[in-house]
């Protein structure tokens, strides 16, 4: 396995004022592809700060960030747009769908930013959603869909332009047990049949148990990564 | 690509857009049904006044000072009609010009006898006085060249001499001459000095100086210059031909004096520049309202779209497309919007001028004019709220509900 993500003694301050709030603290976390891993901590533990981080969302205030080898926690905007483009899919809590667009044009979203023609765009858009299981739904609405299905809505638009990574934040935060079951078996299915690499937010130790790795922040440290052994049948505590 | 993803947000939101674009529909739809209502009634305004003469000018024989005396106008004799065949020749001001001789004469038509003012002129002094015939034909060039006796008679002439028979084709006598009726001139009226216009026998000029009056020169001349604002240039012009081709040297006087109407064309023009400047202040106010409505909405537009706009940076939209989104979007809704502007202008216009008959005029200019700045527009007011769009954080963007 290479090494897609190595995070550097990385620190986040913010500043309210004149008060500065530190959100990571020097935190060093190295990624392989093809891993799943689960983050979790409370709320303020860091833990969203650095999946922004990871997302190229947010700049570090020290500290580097390599995606698969490049140092890319500096790049300007618009260097990050064409990352987060090509190189992350992000499925969100609140499925951050455009409302009144269908599923379809939705999962195009971001083929439209890499200059993909419109009939090439449409059949691999229809391709990633019948991935997902929703091939007979193409031309609903978000709001004809429930919950669940608009996730799934979200994950393939996370896949369309073939990323090497997905970044979850919460993705089962606002579907029931039933549903977040099945989100979790597309998450596990991406991982072990197409070797996708996902890491996952989530404050639920239910969630994070479909994950193969755990890694836990707490007052902006990495206090806990260890290998889940119910997923992969060992138990082999990683601290760093 | 950029102007298909604006397309399809303003199809999307269907009635915001329209709503919207309702400013500028009806600045731009307002400004051109109005401008076309101003240019109608200055248009008739101006042929108003122009039926007054306001762009005709008359040259006089000059006087004739000899031994200490001067003669008063038309004291030399120098004016021929060949003058104004010069001036209609060679200056570019000058619309028409006709040789004008007048005098009173006793004119009989079978038993019944009238005095009345005869009048030589050419043919181009029907445009000059824009004089309408009622009936049979103005004297044309042929007339003149042969010096033809044929006569159009005014309605003053006509009811005291024809009563209510047809005159067309009937013979009068003038100083035993018989002249043809060959037409009929349009009522005219009265002049603010009381005379009777229509009290007249219109007849070629040069039967006139070979038949009744056996001279040579012109009595006077009148021109009509292309407009009334170029009165003064055609005065300063006609001057000019005129003392060159009566040999007058730098150190001598005038042979002739040129009169005009010009205290009436000022005043024309000052109502008509006066006009112009109310309505194009008028229409240039209520289009920057419509462009300030659509900044407002298009604000309003990013903020309320600000998750929207989230999730496409999320996605890899730089601030460059979004820019270009709402740049194009707030450009698409102003050009739409000035069309149907356009559309809804020119209809009112028409609608008033079918059913309240008054006289509009849309004037292209102002149609292109229009257009080309509600899409300036667009882009003025559109800047700002795109550049607001495309500064966004994502990260604030996506927390935004």
């Amino acid at each position: 396995m290479s090494e897609l993500i190595r995070v550097e003694n990385v620190h986040k301050v913010y500043r309210m004022g004149d008060v500065e709030v530190p959100a990571l603290r020097g935190v060093n976390v190295v990624i392989e592809r093809g891993e799943f891993v689960a983050i979790m901590g409370s709320s303020g533990s860091g833990k969203s700060t650095f999946m922004n981080i990871l997302g190229c969302l947010d700049r570090p205030t020290s500290g580097k960030y390599f995606l698969e080898s490049e140092e890319v926690g500096s790049l300007s905007r618009n260097e990050w747009a064409h990352i987060r483009n090509q190189r992350i899919g992000f499925v969100f809590q609140g499925f951050n769908l455009l409302a009144r667009t269908s599923a379809v044009e939705n999962v195009e979203l971001p083929m439209m930013y890499n200059g993909n023609l419109g009939k090439q765009r449409h059949e691999r858009a229809l391709e990633v959603l019948a991935l997902v299981g929703l091939g007979n739904r193409v031309d609903h609405l978000p709001n004809q869909l429930s919950g669940g299905q608009q996730q799934r809505v979200a994950i393939a638009r996370a896949l369309v332009n073939r990323p090497s990574l997905i970044l979850a934040d919460e993705p089962t935060g606002n579907l029931d047990s039933t549903t977040s079951g099945e989100i979790m078996a597309l998450f596990q299915q991406l991982n072990v049949e197409q070797g996708m690499t996902i890491i996952l937010v989530t404050h639920e130790p239910d969630i994070a148990a479909h994950a193969r790795r755990q890694i836990h922040f707490k007052d902006g440290l990495v206090i806990s990564d260890h290998l889940n052994d119910a997923v992969t049948g060992r138990l082999e505590p990683q601290v760093k | 690509m950029t102007l298909r993803i604006a397309l399809r947000a303003l199809a999307r939101n269907k009635l915001r857009a329209f709503l919207t674009m309702l400013g500028i529909i009806i600045g731009v739809g307002a400004v051109i049904a109005m401008v076309a209502i101003g240019e109608g009634a200055k248009a008739t305004i101006r042929s108003q006044i122009a039926s007054l003469g306001t762009n005709v000018l008359v040259v006089l024989p000059g006087t004739l000072t000899q031994g200490g005396v001067r003669g008063g106008s038309g004291g030399v004799n120098t004016l021929v009609d060949g003058d104004a065949k010069a001036m209609m020749r060679e200056i570019p001001s000058v619309a028409f010009a006709s040789p004008v001789l007048r005098r009173p004469e006793q004119i009989v038509a079978g038993n019944l006898n009238w005095g009345t003012l005869a009048t030589g002129v050419a043919p181009e002094f029907q445009q000059i006085r824009d004089w309408q015939v009622a009936e049979g034909r103005f004297i044309h060039e042929g007339d003149v060249e042969s010096a033809s006796k044929v006569v159009v008679i005014g309605q003053t002439v006509v009811t005291n001499l024809f009563g209510n028979d047809d005159p067309i084709d009937a013979v009068i006598r003038i100083r035993n001459i018989p002249f043809r009726v060959v037409g009929v001139l349009a009522p005219k009226g009265q002049t603010s000095q009381g005379t009777d216009q229509d009290d007249t026998v219109i007849i070629p000029y040069t039967t006139m100086q070979k038949r009744l009056l056996r001279i040579t020169w012109v009595q006077s001349i009148s021109v009509s210059a292309i407009s009334a604002e170029r009165v003064p240039e055609a005065q300063e012009q006609i001057a000019a031909l005129l003392r060159q081709r009566h040999r007058i040297g730098p150190d001598r006087e005038d042979d002739f004096t040129i009169r005009n109407l010009s205290d009436i064309a000022e005043a024309a023009s000052t109502s008509a520049r006066v006009m112009a400047v109310l309505l194009g202040s008028v229409a240039g106010i209520s289009l920057l309202v419509g462009g300030i409505g659509i900044m407002n909405i298009m604000l309003v537009s990013v903020t309320e779209r600000t998750h929207e706009i989230g999730i496409r940076m999320a996605v890899g939209a730089r601030s460059r497309d979004i820019m270009l989104q709402f740049l194009v979007e707030a450009v698409v809704m102003a050009a739409t919007g000035g069309g149907i502007g356009i559309l809804l202008g020119i209809g009112t216009s028409e609608v008033l001028k079918l059913w309240a008959n008054w006289p509009t005029l849309v004037s292209p200019s102002i149609v292109a004019v229009a257009f080309l700045f509600s899409g300036a527009v667009g882009v003025f007011f559109g800047f700002y709220p795109a550049k607001k769009a495309s500064t966004l954080d994502p990260i604030d963007a996506l927390r935004y509900e």
